[in-house]
Parts: structure tokens; sequence; C-alpha cells
């Protein structure tokens, strides 16, 4: 009886008794879904090009962070703040495409046509590899990413919020916005769609597989790296970035794995449902919650809708 | 002329089905059993039983399990490291509960609980496959390690870091700090060889090949007549046995002392996905091929990289890191069967070695 209360009940109470605690959480909570989002729209971006489901996602978040922090640790200290930051973001998106050439000659190349767990099974290695080379560049001491992003707390009427979070949801809003611009406007991004629809149709037409994956894998890199400037500003980039990145995958379930509003309200979801959960049910679980919350919301919903919010339908024929 | 089965005749059913036709393989499988059996416990001190053959033999019969779930039914598991922990935490609930219960009963029991575990998890298997079931079972490595760390009633209300009480089988003291290296190694070698005996006769009859008709066209083998639902269930129960059974001898053998947020992370889970990828989908001989490589590649890059050329640990850490993956990627490109298709490709070489053709 106690339980079922405790469950059913005192946490609506609670909610009701201090709203903005409430009003709080739902923020927090819908923030942090914005950086799984983040994460995700570069999973999702993937799979629509190539079909591959790119473990190696979040650890490239975690590698462009590390990369950042490293080039500008070496720049001249005399330099203003501003152009650093240019300069360092400059290279950084070179090396996420220069990172992504090497990966479509050494990886997909040699393993085109075969099956899509193989391809699956080769991100989990390449993920490994990131993460050496990264910490082996770069050392694996937590460092500290500061490119100048405001880092106030905004106090709105007694709730409070991180400048740090509106930032990241803006620049996750842009990005959006830009990539559906560049997968409907440009003459790149119709070919990204076509090899999406079809990778047999989309040769035929002239349409060169090899280029539009080094061009998907590029701007992956690129969001991977939005991702891990909101990640790194906001707790410090470190090794649990890519573990953190792991939550992503059931955002994917949710949403759908090639939608790309899919990832972002299906991120919406786990961010808010993790951390409400987290707050007003405590006394039922004792904390930690957010481990796996993500993943077990995504089981039940396996359950019901295997293809996700906004998925394509699953076909399967003989 | 060495290795050919020329001449070997089989004269009845019973030598038709043996599980080592060939003679010279007879021969090799005896020598490795003499050795293991006859030799090591005589020579065997802590380092080599602790750094190396206890992991070996552990990650061999853990990745023996994941195979059979990945390797000959086709189901991706990613909760490997949660199962383990299932099977060292109930093994401690019911060595402590239970103290004059043999090791030997305690280990298999444990076993059973991951069996049960395993198929409550293995349920959405029914639905969804491929990268869905590896985030389903992303949901148990995470919440089987939280549960462990905070439900109080897994760790006796104590720590939430397990000790394994010291245990004595036929007379000798083989868990606890106080133990034999000779009588751990003894201890472990046989689980290992009866339940390899057991995999290999389990994936070669009807069972296993109703696995593997599952893994190569799941649609098709229902329409043979393989139930589905029973067949995934049973090989998660398996595999989950199999790896409920290694981690409890992780804690009770190897470790003495665990806690599940370290000792049975999501690293676990991909260090045996690794060894099996390494070692050989679906493949039983590959099993041991990869567990041996992923746990002494370890020992023998910090044994050169550190020891001789005075390299900083950390360093060589982030090299291993580093090795593995391009090691996985490269075997995927090059031998997506692992080495134990390199051994077959050998033998074949060998039997008409050492004339060209």
């Amino acid at each position: 009886m106690e339980l079922i209360y405790a469950v059913l009940v005192q946490p609506f109470v609670d909610m009701y008794l201090d709203p903005l605690i409430f009003i709080e959480t739902v923020i927090k909570g819908l923030m942090a879904g914005v950086l799984y989002s983040l994460v995700a729209l570069g999973f999702v971006l993937i799979f629509k090009a190539s079909g591959v489901f790119n473990f190696a996602q979040g650890v490239m978040a975690l590698f462009a962070a590390l990369t950042l922090t490293g080039i500008m640790e070496y720049m001249p200290d005399g330099l203003p703040k501003w152009l650093t930051v240019i300069v360092a973001l400059g290279a950084t998106v070179v090396i996420m495409i220069l990172l992504a050439v090497i990966i479509e000659r050494v990886v997909l190349r040699p393993l085109v046509n075969q099956e899509l767990i193989i391809l699956f099974m080769a991100t989990l290695g390449l993920s490994y590899v990131l993460e050496g080379a990264g910490d082996l560049m770069w050392g694996s001491d937590v460092k500290v990413l500061d490119i100048g992003l405001p880092t106030d707390i905004w106090d709105i009427g007694g709730v409070y919020v991180e400048q740090l979070d509106v930032t990241a949801a803006i620049a996750a809003g842009s990005l959006v916005a830009v990539l559906a611009i560049f997968f409907t406007k440009t003459r790149i991004g119709r070919a990204l769609r076509a090899v999406a629809d079809d990778h047999q149709a989309a040769l035929s037409v002239g349409i060169s597989l090899q280029q539009i994956w080094v061009i998907v894998w590029s701007v992956a890199g690129i969001v991977a790296l939005v991702a891990g400037i909101m990640w790194g500003s906001k707790s410090g980039v470190q090794f649990s970035l890519s573990l953190i990145a792991l939550k992503a995958l059931p955002v994917l379930i949710l949403g759908g794995f090639t939608s790309i509003p899919g990832a972002i309200i299906g991120g919406l979801i786990i961010g808010l449902g993790e951390k409400v959960v987290e707050v007003f049910w405590y006394s039922v679980h004792g904390g930690a919650v957010e481990n796996w919350f993500a993943f077990m919301l995504a089981l039940a919903f396996l359950m019901f809708r295997p293809q996700g919010l906004f998925g394509d339908k699953i076909i399967e024929r003989v | 002329m060495l290795y050919r089965e020329t001449g070997q005749f089989k004269r009845n059913y019973a030598a038709d089905q043996q599980l080592f036709p060939i003679f010279q393989d007879k021969i090799l499988l005896a020598a490795i059993l003499v050795v293991a059996l006859a030799i090591i416990p005589f020579v065997i001190n802590d380092y080599w039983s602790k750094a190396i053959l206890l992991p070996f033999m552990v990650y061999a019969l853990v990745a023996l399990g994941l195979n059979i779930l990945v390797g000959y039914c086709g189901q991706i598991s990613l909760g490997t490291g949660g199962f383990m922990a299932v099977g060292a935490y109930s093994s401690y609930k019911l060595c402590t509960a239970f103290p004059e219960l043999n090791l030997i009963f305690v280990i298999l029991f444990s076993g059973g609980c991951t069996a049960a575990v395993g198929v409550l998890f293995g349920l959405p298997s029914l639905r969804i496959k491929g990268f869905y079931l590896a985030v389903a079972t992303l949901a148990a490595q995470f919440f089987l390690i939280w549960m462990f760390n905070k439900v109080p009633w897994f760790y006796n209300y104590e720590m939430s870091q397990i000790t394994a009480p010291p245990r004595e089988v036929f007379g000798f003291l083989v868990s606890g700090p106080q133990a034999e290296p000779a009588a751990q190694y003894l201890f472990v070698l046989g689980f290992i060889i009866v339940f390899t005996w057991i995999a290999l006769n389990l994936v070669r009859g009807r069972v296993g090949r109703s696995w593997m008709s599952i893994r190569d066209m799941d649609i098709a083998a229902e329409l043979l007549g393989i139930r589905p639902l029973q067949t995934k269930l049973l090989a998660f129960a398996v595999s989950s046995f199999y790896i409920g059974m290694g981690g409890a001898i992780i804690f009770h053998i190897w470790l003495g002392t665990v806690e599940a947020t370290e000792a049975f992370d999501i690293l676990q889970s991909f260090f045996v996905l690794f060894a099996i990828i390494i070692g050989g989908l679906g493949s039983v001989l590959g099993s041991f091929l990869g567990a041996a490589f992923m746990a002494l590649m370890p020992v023998g890059l910090k044994v050169v990289l550190v020891d001789w050329i005075g390299m900083v640990p950390v360093t060589a850490k982030h090299i291993e890191f580093m090795l593995v993956g391009s090691l996985i990627i490269f075997f995927l490109i090059k031998e997506p069967h692992g080495l134990a298709r390199m051994w077959q490709i050998a033998k074949e070489k060998l039997r008409l070695w050492p004339f060209p053709y």
C-alpha cells in the first residue's frame, strides 16, 4: 500500500505543491534531452545515407571535443580569445573531415555489401580506435572546455535556467534547420536522399556512393563536434562522454532510426522523463535511475511500436 | 602428409558420429589435455594462475556462452556484463545462505539463476532483432548493474563490494585468499572441459541446427517448423547459463572481491563480444582462441611496452585500445570468421603439405 502510494500519488502531490521545482526539472530535462538529440542526430544522418548503425558516434563527439581542447591548449597565448576559438574550431572541422575520408577508405570501402551487423561491429571497433587515439594524442585527464559560451544562470521568477542549456537548444535548433535546408534545397542534399532511398538506383543515375559517404560522415563529424562542445562545456571533456552518448540509442528507438524530427523529439522525451522520474520518484528507487531509465523506456516502447514514433514501417518479406 | 583423413575408415555408426573423427585431432587433443591436467598443475604459481590462466579460462567459458547466442543463434547481445553480474551475485547469495552447499552446485545454480534472467531479457528478441535487440540488451546491462548496487539484499546489507567466503571442494580450498593456485586451476578446468563437451554436442545436434537456421533466416526456419519462440529463448537460456557460471567463477575463484559497477561494466560486454569476433563467430574453438587472444594480449603488450620499452602504463593502455579496435576492423575485413577459420585454413594446407598439389 505504501509502495502504491509512493508510486502513484506522492510524486503528483509533490509536483502540485512545489510547481517551481517541477518547472525547473522539466526545463532541465528538456535541455538534457537537447544534448541527447544532438548525438542522436549524427546517428540518424549516417543511418539514413548508408544504412550503417554508427556506434562510434558518441566517441566521435568525445574525439572532436578532445581535439578542440587539445588544439586550443597548443595555440600561442598572446592571441585574442575569439581568434583562438575560431582557428581551433576550423582545425577541428578539418580533422573531422579528414577522419571521414579515412573511415570511408579504410573501413567502409572494403566492407561494402557486407551484412549490416558486420558494419555495426566494425563501428564498434572504430569507437575503440578513436578513443585510444584521442586519449593518446591529448591525454586522458578531464579537460575544461571553454570557448566563451555564456555560463551564467538566469533567474526567471524563481526558476533557474542555465544560459549554457539555452545556447545548446539554440545550437541544436539551428543545426536542424541548416540540415533541413541542406537536405532539401542543395544538389548534394538531394543526392544524399537518393542514396538513402535506394543505393542501386542512386548509382544508376550517376551518384558516387563513396563521395556521398564521405560527405555524410563529415557532416556527422561536425554534428558530433557540436554535441561534444555542448557536453564538454557542461561537464568537462572526459571518457564518460562516450558512455553518455550511448543514451542516444534509446533516443533513436523512440524516434525511429530514419527520422530527424524523431531524433529531436525522442531526445526531449527521454531527457524529460529521466529527470522527472529521478527527482519525483526518488523515494521509490533511491537514485541513479538515469543510467537505465532511457533503455527501459525504449525496451517498453519496442514491444508496442518497433519502428519508433516517426520511423518507416518494418516490412519483412521472404 | 602429417594431417589427413586418408585411410581412416569408419566401420560403425558410433565411429561416424564421434566428435573428433580424425586420428591426428585426437592426438592433439590428448596432448593438450595431458599438458593441462598433468603438467600445468605442478608448475603453476600465483602469477600465472591469476594473471594468465584463470582470465583465459573464465573468458573462454563466457565467450562460449555468448558465442552460442551471437554466433549460433544470431541474436546480438551487449548485456554480457550484466549477466555475469547476475551469476556472481546469485552465487554470493547462495553461498552465504547455504554455507554447507558444495561450490560446484553453487556455481551450477547461479548459472541457472542467470539463465532465468537471460530468458526474461530475451523475450523482446521475439519482436525485434539486430540493432534494436542490441539496445534492448543494453537495458539489461545498465539495469542489472544498478540493481546490484542499489538493493542491499543482494550484498547482505553490508558494503556494496562482495567478498567470496573460503570454500573447500573435495578437501581442497578453492575459494578465498588462501586458496592454492593449482586447486583453483583444476576446479575451473573441470568446468571448462565438461561444458565445452556439452557445447560441442549441443551445437551439432538438433538444437544447434535449429539455432543456426534461425540465425540464417528466421522466416524460412519458421516455415520449416522450427518455433522461433522456444528456439530463441533456449539460446538465451543456455548462453546466460554459461555466462552466469563464468561470472560466478570470476567472483569466487579469480577476483575474490567484486563490485558490480567496476567488475561487470559495459566494457566487459564489449570485451567478450570482441573475443568472439576475433576468435570466430559460430565456432566453439573460436571462443577459446578469441578469449586467449583478448586475455593474453594486454599481458603481452604490458610486458613489451612497459617492461621492455619503458612506456608509461597509461599510454600502453591507450595503445592497447587502438590495437584492439584496429584488429576488430582488420578481422571483419580480411577474415570475418576469425582465428578459428585461420586454423581451418592451416589444416587444409597441412593436408597437402609438403607437396604443392
